[in-house]
């Protein structure tokens, strides 16, 4: 386990950025109530195994006498990165994510099982979507309940999916909570 | 005439004794024998040998019937010869009314037919109808005794040689169902029911084998379960390990509260109802349309599908905020999330597991029920103490690997598979991971000091004995658990005699309180001190000088105990003093963190002592030569006053 070095911290920003815009410094900043000290302290990121881990601070500190083969899990596991060093954000950042998230996309119920299985999302699909949407950016997709589905790129600003055809794709599907049922062992 | 009756009567004679064991049977038909052939008998007294012959003849298609019946046609046939002889009218009588009537009739008719002699005969029959009478009843009483034995006889009786046979044959079922209900019905009511010169031991070693061929139980643990539960008991255990547990979820109270998710769940089609009066989270699931594992508030994290029995251990664990709390045997983490949802994700939570296929399943659970405080590592688990440290922690949960027995109704291979030596080899390996958990616990904490033990099986050896060697090896006690509802678990249990606290222990069975069988306890750490608690060792600090070992242990002054030094030869004293020096070890611990519970008090502590006592002997060496000068000053004053008197 070590801290981030530069080039993996730009990356992952970068990344976090697409989603969060602005809001990136409620991740950075939040403060955190675990660990058994009475102060809340920070969150940080670190790196083990080709993971990144978004942990509050006093777990790491007590997580370091744990040996570097025999540790697995630390707090919340954001993404990971690829063997060519680009990284991905999986599943498991959802709730990071959603809490902070700038665009969102609401499903209908008839096309939630549909985004559930790795589907992207049609314009059939939709119910609500959020305004200033460019192409591009991180989308949160939500079921009309709030309950928050996955995550994705946009394919098209809000305006051209009004003129899309009810099959036109409107999020690219990045990651979904399905995932945990379909892909336990690759998370 | 008379000659040829007497002979007839002589070759009814031998038949007397199969006619009588017949008469049971014809009884019923020799009642309308008479009635019927009153008339044709009153025809036939004007011959004798006639009367014989005919009657004879009427008896003999008619014994084919079955029936307790009160009298014999012999009786009515003889008694019409009886006017003729009336001793054997009287062997032969048996009385029923209809009987009675024609016997009456018989004998007035023959009183008739032969005139003179026959008051006193009428008297002497009229008695010897009343014992016959008597007689039957008292016959038939026992048949219907020995039917009814003969009844309960059958299911013991299988013989060598008839089980052999059952081997060779296919299994019958019914049969040995049959078999099974009756024996038990016999041991509950052991003293009227059994067969003569059958033990217990007997109708027990056939219920073992009985029980284990029609249910699919090995004989260890068929034997187990027999010494374990009475009959009527076991029975119903057995039948409940045969039926699945109903499906649980418990509510991810991070994420939703109860009745939303209940209603949430019930708009999807799932026919569920909260779990009991005990949880707030669980709720039991009868039937659902769609499949409960994967819906979309599953794969969001709102639930965990969890047994009842496994909300236990953590509801006895009790975890605060912020606290630190290890689980040694995480995986797949349905109560480490518990725990965690329990905590607010606050704290820190140390979720161990030492199969590593079994790792991912606990990472991917955490992540999706939004657990934040949670560090994940893969080791064995009597290794923890040397990598997360010693008296570290607030508390420790120890869900320990078991045999399985409690939850057989999930997993059928347990009833065959266990022998014991796997007993024996996971027993060893619980008592290493229960002291290593002890070890971990800080007893100073300030909110905890708790280690809940728990295992999803029923056996003794894996249980109580384990707790009991807890309370030998460590300074911890047991504590309620807060499970009202369980059914406390053995002090005694065959020839072992366990702790008498072990009774706050908590043992749940499928058949009593409809969950999967299972264990919990909660251990409350004294100290830190890994000695033995007081009392428990023998008088070892006796010596006069001080030892090293006495030097650690000694307390200081206690203003309980004047005479310290020079090891006063007292088992009470080495027991006060290991008390207090475990009392005083927490106020010398708030100095630093030391690594094992052993601490050498400083020097300032014996230099604090108080004025040191000569030892007790010479004591009271100085009163008896007290007392000797005291007396020998007596004695001549005495001699000095007898002698001055004089």
């Amino acid at each position: 386990m070590r801290p981030l070095d530069e080039a993996e911290t730009t990356a992952v920003f970068e990344k976090l950025y697409k989603f969060t815009g602005n809001n990136l410094k409620n991740i950075v900043e939040n403060p955190s109530h675990e660990g058994p000290d009475p102060n809340p302290g920070r969150y940080c990121f670190r790196l083990h195994k080709n993971k990144v881990y978004y942990v509050s601070e006093s777990l790491v500190k007590r997580a370091t006498n744990i040996a570097r083969a025999n540790l697995v899990s630390l707090g919340v596991c954001i993404g990971k990165f690829t063997h060519s060093s680009k990284f991905h954000l999986t599943i498991q950042a959802l709730s990071l994510v959603s809490a902070n998230a700038r665009h969102k996309v609401w499903l209908k119920p008839t096309s939630e099982m549909s985004f559930l299985y790795g589907n992207h999302v049609l314009k059939g699909g939709l119910g609500r979507i959020t305004d200033t949407i460019a192409p591009g950016d991180g989308v949160v997709v939500f079921s009309m309940s709030d309950v928050p589905l996955g995550f994705g790129v946009a394919a098209k600003s809000t305006q051209d999916c009004r003129k899309l055809d009810p099959n036109g794709i409107v999020v690219l599907h990045q990651a979904d909570i399905g995932e945990y049922l379909r892909m336990e062992d690759e998370l | 005439m008379a000659p040829t009756g007497l002979s007839k009567k002589k070759g009814a004679k031998p038949q007397k004794p199969p006619l009588k064991k017949k008469q049971p049977l014809n009884k019923k038909q020799k009642k309308n024998v008479p009635i019927a052939t009153k008339r044709p008998k009153e025809d036939v007294f004007s011959d004798d040998s006639g009367s014989d012959i005919s009657n004879e003849n009427v008896k003999a298609p008619k014994e084919f019937e079955e029936e307790e019946a009160e009298s014999g046609s012999d009786a009515g046939s003889d008694l019409f010869s009886d006017g003729d002889d009336d001793p054997l009218a009287d062997d032969f009588l048996r009385g029923s009314d209809d009987e009675d009537k024609a016997s009456e009739s018989g004998s007035e008719s023959g009183s008739d037919s032969d005139s003179d002699s026959d008051e006193s005969d009428i008297e002497k029959k009229s008695r010897a109808i009343d014992k016959e009478r008597a007689r039957e009843e008292e016959e038939a009483n026992e048949e219907m005794q020995l039917n009814i034995k003969e009844e309960s006889d059958e299911f013991l009786l299988p013989t060598e040689e008839e089980l052999e046979a059952e081997k060779q044959q296919p299994p019958d079922l019914s049969n040995l169902q049959r078999r099974i209900k009756e024996i038990i019905r016999v041991l509950s009511n052991f003293k009227d029911l059994c067969q003569k010169g059958a033990t217990r031991k007997e109708y027990i070693k056939q219920l073992k084998l009985d029980l284990g061929s029609y249910y699919g139980y090995n004989e260890f643990l068929i034997g187990v379960l027999v010494e374990m539960f009475p009959p009527v008991e076991l029975m119903e255990l057995i039948e409940a390990f045969e039926m699945p547990r109903p499906i649980c979820l418990r509510t991810n109270t991070l994420k939703t509260r109860r009745r939303d998710l209940a209603d949430v769940l019930i708009n999807r089609g799932v026919n569920l109802d909260p779990l009991s009066k005990w949880s707030k989270v669980g709720l039991v699931v009868y039937d659902s349309q769609v499949p409960i594992g994967a819906t979309p508030e599953y794969m969001a994290g709102y639930y965990m599908l969890q047994s009842a029995s496994s909300f236990l251990p953590v509801m006895a664990l009790a975890p605060q905020e912020k606290e630190r709390i290890i689980d040694m045997a995480a995986a797949p983490g349905g109560k480490t999330t518990y725990i965690a949802a329990l905590m607010k994700n606050t704290g820190l939570i140390y979720a161990n597991e030492m199969k590593e296929p079994r790792l991912k399943s606990l990472t991917a659970n955490l992540h999706r029920m939004g657990v934040t405080n949670t560090v994940v590592c893969n080791y064995d688990g009597k290794e923890l103490p040397k990598v997360l440290g010693l008296n570290t922690v607030d508390r420790v949960l120890l869900d320990a690997p078991c045999s399985g027995t409690g939850v057989i109704s999930k997993d059928e291979s347990v009833k065959t598979s266990k022998n014991l030596d796997d007993i024996q080899k996971i027993s060893h390996l619980q008592k290493q991971l229960i002291l290593a958990a002890v070890d971990m616990v800080d007893a100073n904490s300030n909110s905890g000091g708790y280690i809940v033990y728990s295992t999803c099986s029923i056996m003794v050896p894996e249980n109580e004995a384990i707790i009991d060697y807890a309370l030998k090896k460590r300074d911890v006690k047991l504590v309620p658990c807060g499970l009202d509802f369980g059914t406390p678990g053995f002090v005694n249990f065959r020839e072992h005699r366990f702790h008498p606290s072990l009774e706050k222990t908590r043992r749940f069975y499928p058949h009593v309180h409809n969950m999967d069988g299972f264990f919990v306890a909660k251990l409350k750490k004294m100290s830190n001190s890994k000695a033995t608690p007081t009392g428990a060792e023998p008088v070892e600090t006796v010596e006069q000088a001080p030892e090293l070992d006495d030097s650690e242990k000694k307390t200081e002054e206690k203003s309980q105990e004047p005479s310290v030094q020079n090891g006063t030869a007292e088992a009470k004293d080495s027991k006060k003093r290991k008390k207090s020096n475990l009392i005083e070890k927490p106020k010398d611990k708030k100095k630093g963190k030391t690594e094992n519970g052993d601490i050498k008090p400083p020097l300032t502590v014996r230099e604090r002592k108080k004025r040191k006592f000569p030892p007790r002997e010479e004591i009271s060496k100085a009163r008896e030569e007290k007392r000797n000068a005291l007396r020998q000053e007596k004695k001549g004053n005495g001699r000095k006053k007898s002698e001055s008197r004089k």
